[in-house]
């Protein structure tokens, strides 16, 4: 069976300097999978890659079977790749309502509009005409979120939505990851707070200076295999 | 009543630079592209409209129909094909190309046209005046001129205010990356940023081919009665800029009035004055991160 996503042997570069090695990755239908690793560890290149954002031509890459590499990102993202990007991106001259409307640019049909993102997160439909840049941290994320959404997405990339967020901020927005499940997307979460990325995730990716130190379902990971594999004590042992 | 009448004749004079002006606005504000052949564009427009009303005979307003749509097209191209290839994070490319089009075009309207001043005639509107009351009348070209202005300046903010084309612009703007991740093509979306100002080179170009004379040589100054509008009214704002048109005109109206030597030097230091006490512009847009 065609895995939704499937990565393998996968390289990346920025210029001269390799960024991935030999990524053997993949995600299914509906699944939800977490991708965890240490600051500078790949996590975000990876996700570049998937959307396009950082072209990997020549190499294997594939969406549903269709091969990614030869696409451009406006492409990729209408073949249904969204991704709430890490500090959020949100565009600044617009509105929150009108950062939602340019997230559905892609006019892919599906369960998410304006009414159902607004219900998801109804702070968004009171705020619908401020400025972006004048919400809170968690309120910035969650428009990053249901932008992404807009889009209606076969695969919606969430690259470290908890970042500089309190916990209880973080707790309701990971609230509404099973509604979002529940509509058939397949999510790709990246998170360093290992307890969430576990707690929220069918299986689980380590990565390690740009390769691939951990695989398995989360619910089989034990605390210590994943943080060997996290901080690297793995290889310094054997 | 000499001085009111040079303000009243400067303000008018800020609608045509304000036209200048908004384009070149456009071009920078969603692309960070400078085009130092803007000038030339626009007197090329002039141009076209001189060639439009030698063929036809028809009144010179007549050059919008077919001028807006054919630089639209061209910008839209020229765009897709040309400068597309040049934006990027650095600056210096588009400057070295868009300088050397500008000696192009330059050389190619001498060749077509001669150096000779030019001058297109809109008929009884020409010597037509409207009476502002006490004693004070305007051209109609020059007040009609103003009043495009203000239209074209509306018709703008309009498109980037409600409408979705006018959104993406603004994303674009923000952030051309990001953009791509909504599945808009910033090539195209730079192709339709350029065709919008191609439409405003076009219009500036038809009016000044009614209002004032114009030769092949003189792109340049337009250019540069551009960015002193654009600098004074502050990046991103389309009024500011009708109001940096406006206080250029009038600095310029007043120093005629003194002298009329001083016409030029009087716009210049203004602009001076404006740039060293107020950098940023009267008013700049404000942008986050
Ligand atoms: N634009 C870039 N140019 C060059 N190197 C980069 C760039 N972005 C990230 N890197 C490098 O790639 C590696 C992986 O970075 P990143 O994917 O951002 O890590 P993570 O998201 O896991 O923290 C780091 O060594 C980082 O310095
Ligand atoms: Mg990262």
């Amino acid at each position: 069976m065609t895995h939704l996503l499937e990565a393998k042997s996968l390289d990346a570069f920025y210029g001269d300097f390799q960024a991935l090695f030999g990524v053997e990755f993949h995600v299914d239908q509906g699944e939800s999978v977490a991708l965890i690793g240490a600051n500078g560890a790949g996590k975000t290149t990876f996700l570049k890659v998937l959307t396009g954002l950082l072209p990997v031509p020549g190499q294997s890459l594939s969406l549903e079977g269709v091969d990614l590499t030869a696409l451009r990102i406006h492409q990729i993202a209408a073949r249904g790749i969204a991704m709430s990007p890490e500090g959020r991106r949100l565009f600044p001259s617009l509105s929150v309502r009108e950062n939602l409307q340019i997230g559905a640019s892609v006019k892919r049909p599906g369960p998410w509009s304006l009414e159902t993102v607004e219900k998801l997160f109804p702070i968004l439909a009171e705020k619908a005409n401020t400025p972006s840049t004048l919400l809170s941290g968690g309120q910035q994320q969650m428009v990053a979120i249901g932008r992404a959404l807009m889009a209606n997405p076969k695969l919606l990339l969430l690259d470290e939505v908890s970042l500089g967020l309190a916990p209880v901020i973080v707790r309701d927005i990971y609230e509404t990851l099973p509604m979002i499940r529940e509509q058939g997307t397949s999510v790709i979460l990246v998170e360093q707070d290992i307890g969430q990325a576990v707690a929220v995730s069918d299986r689980l990716y380590c990565l390690q200076e740009g390769r691939i130190s951990l695989e398995g379902k989360s619910s089989e990971l034990g605390r210590d295999e994943i943080s060997a594999a996290y901080f690297g004590r793995a290889r310094e042992a054997s | 009543m000499e001085w009111v009448n040079a303000i009243v004749q400067g303000i008018l004079l800020g609608g045509l630079y304000a036209l200048f002006a908004a384009g070149l606005s456009l071009m920078f504000g969603i692309m960070r592209f400078v085009n130092l052949a803007h000038g030339d564009f626009i007197v090329a427009a002039a141009f076209g409209t001189l060639l439009f009303v030698d063929a036809t005979g028809v009144n010179p307003l007549w050059a919008l129909l077919p001028i807006v749509p054919i630089m639209m097209a061209a910008g839209y191209v020229g765009q897709r094909l040309v400068l597309n290839r040049l934006s990027g994070k650095d600056i210096l490319p588009s400057i070295l190309v868009t300088f050397g089009l500008s000696i192009i075009l330059q050389n190619l309207m001498l060749e077509q046209f001669s150096a000779d001043s030019q001058r297109v005639s809109a008929g009884a509107l020409d010597t037509s005046a409207i009476s502002l009351g006490g004693g004070l009348t305007v051209g109609t070209v020059p007040f009609l001129l103003f009043l495009s202005a203000i239209g074209v300046i509306a018709v703008l903010n309009w498109i980037f205010a409600k409408t979705a084309i006018g959104r993406q612009l603004r994303a674009t703007s923000d952030d051309p990356e990001t953009v791509g991740l909504m599945g808009l093509d910033k090539r195209h979306l730079f192709g339709i940023a350029m065709a919008l100002a191609s439409a405003v080179v076009a219009v500036a170009g038809v009016l000044l081919a009614i209002k004032t004379n114009f030769d092949p040589a003189a792109g340049p100054i337009r250019l540069l009665f551009a960015f002193e509008a654009v600098i004074i009214g502050g990046l991103g704002s389309l009024w500011g800029t009708l109001l940096g048109g406006v206080i250029l005109g009038v600095a310029q109206g007043l120093g005629a009035q003194i002298d009329p030597g001083m016409q030029i030097l009087a716009g210049h230091i203004v602009f001076l004055v404006i740039l060293v006490l107020r950098p940023q512009g009267l008013f700049p847009t404000k942008r986050g991160s």
